[in-house]
């Protein structure tokens, strides 16, 4: 988006993408943060316990009423976890491959970081009515490019696993990527119905534009109402695509102990752990884009709010709503179901979820051949 | 044997086999949870309720009169599983009034709260009554020497205890009834 | 124990069973040779017979005889009609007889046993949580044996006089006496120094001194051993340690050359106490009060603890390979210990023959009080006879090693043990010579010494001495020796090493040293080893040396026929 107040210069735009770009970061981080302390929390109260209520910064704890409300939410507790991380001594152990060893967290990382600059999260309307996304890069393949680079993230972890020459390790490594060839498949073909859907005769946008899904979420049906069985299958491949419970194969910390991170710890592991929270936050925010209307009111109403700035506003605000509560979904769903055995699944995924979702697939074929006309 | 009957597993619906009404019931257990009362204890603030049974830091205790009741008889240090007891035995002089029948006494009672292991068996196997573990739980130190209680700690820490124990008692009043030979 | 010849055994009826005893033993004695307990309190087989405990009571009985015929009445069943005396006897006066018949499990026996049980207890303090006897109480061993279990008596208990004291090591507790009267008997009898009786009746009745004296002599604690209850305590180690806590050692005294047998009582390497062990050979169940004194050797002030070269600390190897420094290619005398072990003594022998040294040896002599202290005051002069260290008997002094200095023949010495200068050897003659010195407490000549190589006690090695019967009494380690020193059979395998490079070293374990003892002294010592010594004591011909004059007088178990003794 370009002002009329900023100079049309090269170094300029870098810079200001950069800026973009940073700012993309911190929220993202500053969401995969809270994430982890929203994890502690739900879990907290799920269990019929408080959660973390201790950390709170010396100033804030003064401010009478709000300091304590805040300091019983654990608002400051990330900072904390987050210092921690970096202050822990950094243990090495001496049997791993210390290139490979080093190099697996920010393999994990770097791929969930980038998936969210594809990422659109509101739009801008413009005083001349023209409307523009707001998203680092609105791709037209977005959703192909989120999916090839979210499944560079299993490197990340198949390679601390081998790296750490440890068996635990290794097994945590070997069944992740199992796990996420698996449902990558389901994935995928879960979504081509989607596409078909939007990219019906008549509609402007390209088929694999995220924003443009989107789009035409509004004023019409969710496409989880429209294709509720798309929607399952594609949350349950996202759970196994985050490694969440069910599917926390790579940690199964009760046979594995650790799984893949077993021997790291300090930094090294926060990164992993940031980047886990990094892929639920993006799984989230992709299922609200593509599932659940996006930035758009409810289903079948038109935004209710004005098209200015305010209404990107409390556009961008209700696309985090969304989000938010599907990382809940992802919270709660982790402290009601317990983990699958492995051969399960591998069996849900092999035997089940691509039939289901190759069966979805014809249908909606079908479907939307006789409702295009087209045949 | 016992007689066995295999009982047939009532086949699954197909919802129950989609396991998706199952798995919406359990959420709704999880979400209801959360706005439960919460059962935990915020600890340094608030302390959990001790029962009278409970085993916590062994300690010794004194007699209603102010006498220390531990003889030093060393059966303690003998039963200790952990071997954390260590007492010197001492002998009472003979002179001091307020511990008259008194002979023996431990001159030091070390108690290593590193190698205790809270089993009670100190407490069941006093004869004398002078051992207990009372309700202290949380003991903490910078060093190995401070977690060894001595016989001065071990003391501030009993305090007295109402005992049905007067075996010293019932020595002075035959004594003074006209029992002495 | 003895075992009786053939002839002198008799079959008795014991609980329905024949077995055969030695005639005219007690009835306790011969219940417990065929595994009975009969339980008692003022029996001791070293001393005479009381009966005034009654707690070995018993059900006695012989065949019946027709009075007229003499013929034995049968019952009906043909057997022999026993006649049983109408009430229980007491076991330790009842001498057995052919034919006699015993109950030792009788219901009559259990309720005698149970009644008496009862009595002694009715004023019983059960003191046990603070009485040393506890743990090894005849009352506590017999009251949970044989005793109610429950207590009927809910009157006062009398009191008594709690440490009333006998004499300079002995403490009496009058509450817990049952008036045995063993001590009074063992004074008597034994020790031969009657000062002790009972006074007064009934349960007044107490034990105590006679006028004007007190319980002094040197086997006084020999009453706290004999004590069945906890009443005699030994001042020394009253209220020191719990004796269930005591590691047992069989040791042997080096207080004379008695060689009383004994157990050393340690806790965690700390001595506690010794008593002693039976041996009807050699000292009965009895041992001196000086000898039980000993173990303050252990962590005396004079001890040494650090190997030292012309005053300096070092390591012990150090100081083996300065005193073989000092001792090779020289001229030497050697002083010998009759202190030292059999081992060692024959491994300074080795040191002898390898420095074809002058050797000298010293006796210590005092008096000789007839029972177990013999005025031989070392424990192994034997020893030294046999390993051919003298060949006459050894005097009080070291003259000749004072004329041998004086004339200057030796340039260097190699002490064992011994203090020179307290043995009549001038201070001016020790001035150009050369001193190791291999011991354990510090004296003028260890002082005086260029190399100091400090070594174990008896508590801290094993070994084995000859006593003045010509009786191999092995000993073991009770508590481990000082951090850093090594045992006198190690540091003088070592120089032996050292100065003999060209033989094969020597084994420094006892098995080895003897199986060198057994090649060079065969008729001795024979194929005995070490191992089976340390189980069964052995006596050696001594005839060899019947020419000497043994310095010992007859005193228990001990005849001092010369040269023969037993």
């Amino acid at each position: 988006m370009t002002f009329d107040w900023m100079p049309d210069t090269l170094w300029f735009s870098v810079l200001l993408k950069v800026f973009y770009a940073l700012m993309m970061i911190g929220a993202v981080m500053t969401m995969a943060g809270y994430s982890v302390l929203a994890e502690r929390k739900v879990s907290a109260w799920m269990q019929g316990r408080v959660g973390p209520n201790r950390t709170v910064l010396p100033f804030v704890e003064s401010i009478p009423f709000f300091g304590p409300f805040l300091k019983g939410l654990g608002i400051f507790q990330p900072l904390a976890d987050g210092l921690k991380f970096l202050f822990k001594e950094e243990i090495v152990p001496g049997h791993v491959n210390k290139f490979y060893y080093y190099l697996a967290p920010l393999v994990a990382l770097v791929p969930a970081l980038t998936t969210m600059t594809v990422l659109p999260f509101g739009q801008i309307y413009w005083e001349d009515g023209s409307v523009t996304t707001l998203a680092l890069a609105d791709l037209e393949v977005g959703i192909l490019f989120v999916f090839a680079v979210s499944s560079l993230g299993v490197y990340g972890i198949a390679l601390a696993g081998w790296s750490s020459n440890n068996k635990y390790s290794f097994l945590g490594g070997i069944r992740s990527s199992a796990q996420m060839i698996s449902y990558e498949l389901a994935m995928g073909l879960s979504l081509l119905p989607v596409f078909l859907w939007v990219a019906a005769p008549g509609v402007s946008s390209s088929g694999l534009s995220i924003s443009g899904i989107a789009n035409a979420q509004e004023g019409a049906a969710w496409l989880f109402i429209v294709q509720p069985l798309s929607a399952l299958i594609f949350l349950i491949a996202l759970f196994a695509e985050t490694n969440r419970l069910p599917f926390d194969m790579p940690e199964s910390e009760t046979d594995l102990v650790g799984g893949f991170h077993t021997e790291y710890g300090s930094f090294k592991f926060g990164i992993f752990f940031v980047a886990e929270y990094a892929h639920i936050v993006i799984g989230s925010a992709l299922f609200t884009l593509l599932f659940l209307g996006g930035w758009h009111f409810l289903p079948f109403m038109n935004d209710p709010w004005p098209e200015n700035w305010i209404g990107s506003l409390i556009g961008v605000g209700w696309f985090l709503c969304k989000t938010i509560f599907l990382i809940f979904f992802f919270i709660w769903i982790r402290w009601t179901l317990p983990r699958f055995r492995y051969d399960q699944v591998m069996h849900l995924g092999w035997t089940k979820l691509l039939p289901i979702a190759l069966a979805n697939l014809i249908v909606y074929i079908v479907i939307v051949t006789i409702l295009d006309g087209s045949f | 044997m016992a007689k066995t009957i295999v009982l047939e597993r009532k086949p699954l619906s197909f919802s129950e086999r989609t396991y998706l009404p199952q798995i919406a019931t359990g959420l709704k257990t999880t979400f209801s949870n959360m706005f439960k009362p919460k059962v935990t204890l915020q600890y340094p603030e608030e302390k959990p309720h001790i029962p009278n049974n409970y085993r916590g830091v062994p300690t010794l205790v004194k007699d209603p009169n102010g006498r220390e009741k531990c003889v030093s008889c060393q059966l303690c240090e003998f039963v200790c599983p952990p071997k954390a007891i260590r007492i010197t035995p001492g002998s009472v002089p003979e002179d001091q009034e307020q511990r008259e029948h008194v002979e023996k006494a431990p001159q030091e009672f070390e108690i290593n709260m590193l190698r205790c292991i809270y089993c009670g068996y100190c407490q069941e196997v006093c004869p004398e009554e002078a051992i207990f573990l009372q309700d202290q739980y949380s003991s903490s130190g910078y060093s190995r020497e401070e977690m060894i209680n001595n016989k001065q700690k071990l003391y501030e820490l009993g305090g007295t205890l109402p005992d049905r124990h007067y075996k010293w008692d019932k020595k002075k009043q035959a004594e003074v009834h006209g029992n002495t030979h | 124990m003895i075992s009786p010849s053939k002839e002198d055994l008799v079959t008795i009826t014991l609980n329905g069973v024949e077995v055969e005893v030695p005639n005219g033993i007690n009835a306790v004695e011969a219940a417990a040779l065929h595994g009975k307990e009969v339980p008692h309190y003022c029996y001791h087989p070293k001393l005479s017979v009381a009966g005034n405990c009654r707690m070995c009571l018993v059900e006695m009985g012989t065949p019946m005889r027709d009075r007229s015929t003499g013929e034995a009445i049968l019952e009906d069943d043909g057997s022999p009609k026993i006649g049983w005396v109408p009430k229980p006897v007491i076991g330790c006066a009842t001498n057995v007889s052919a034919g006699m018949h015993l109950r030792t499990e009788s219901d009559l026996v259990t309720e005698c046993r149970e009644g008496i049980m009862e009595f002694l207890l009715v004023n019983h303090p059960l003191d046990c949580p603070i009485c040393d006897q506890a743990g090894e109480c005849r009352l506590q061993e017999f009251a949970t044996d044989y005793g109610r279990g429950f207590s009927r008596y809910i009157e006062r208990k009398n009191v008594k006089p709690k440490r009333t004291r006998l004499g300079p090591r002995v403490t009496l507790d009058d509450e817990r006496c049952i008036l045995c009267s063993r001590c009074i008997r063992f004074s008597q009898e034994v020790a031969k120094d009657d000062v002790l009786g009972f006074v007064d009746r009934g349960s007044f009745s107490t034990l105590t001194c006679f006028p004007g004296k007190e319980l002094s002599n040197n086997y006084s604690l020999n009453t706290v051993d004999i004590c069945p209850v906890g009443a005699l305590t030994s001042t020394d180690f009253r209220f020191k340690m719990r004796v269930w806590f005591l590691k047992e050692t069989k040791s042997i005294c080096t207080e004379s050359s008695t060689g009383c047998n004994t157990i050393i009582s340690s806790r965690e390497g700390v001595i506690q106490r010794i008593t002693p062990r039976r041996n009807d050979l050699v000292n009965d169940t009895w041992m001196t009060d000086s000898g039980r004194e000993i173990y303050k050797l252990v962590k005396a002030e004079n001890r040494i603890l650090r190997p030292s070269v012309d005053g300096k600390d070092l390591p012990l190897s150090e100081g083996i390979s300065s005193a073989v420094r000092i001792l090779k290619d020289r001229k030497v005398g050697v002083v010998a210990s009759c202190k030292s072990t059999l081992e060692e003594q024959f491994l300074t022998k080795l040191v002898i023959d390898a420095t074809n040294a002058q050797v000298y040896i010293r006796g210590h002599f005092g008096e000789d009080d007839g029972i177990l202290l013999s005025a031989d005051r070392t424990p192994n002069l034997r020893g030294a006879l046999i390993n051919g260290l003298t060949d006459s008997y050894p005097e009080d002094h070291l003259n000749g090693l004072n004329e041998a200095l004086a004339s200057g023949e030796l340039e260097s010495l190699f002490v064992i043990d011994e203090d020179l200068l307290a043995s009549g050897v001038d201070q001016e003659n020790l001035k150009d010579v050369d001193i190791v010195f291999l011991g354990t407490h510090s004296h003028a000549t260890s002082n005086m010494a260029r190399v100091v190589l400090p070594s174990f006690t008896v508590f801290e090695k094993e070994g084995s001495f000859i006593n003045k019967s010509f009786i191999v009494q092995a000993f073991e380690q009770a508590i481990p020796g000082p951090v850093g020193l090594s045992s006198q059979v190690e540091i003088l395998s070592q120089i032996i090493n050292h100065l003999r490079v060209d033989s094969d070293p020597l084994d420094a374990k006892l098995d080895g040293v003897w199986k060198s003892m057994g090649e060079v002294l065969p008729d001795l010592m024979g194929d005995c080893d070490f191992r089976s010594l340390v189980k069964a004591p052995f006596q050696i011909d001594g005839s060899k040396w019947s020419h000497l004059d043994f310095v010992e007088k007859n005193a228990l178990n001990f005849e001092s026929v010369k040269g023969v003794q037993v």
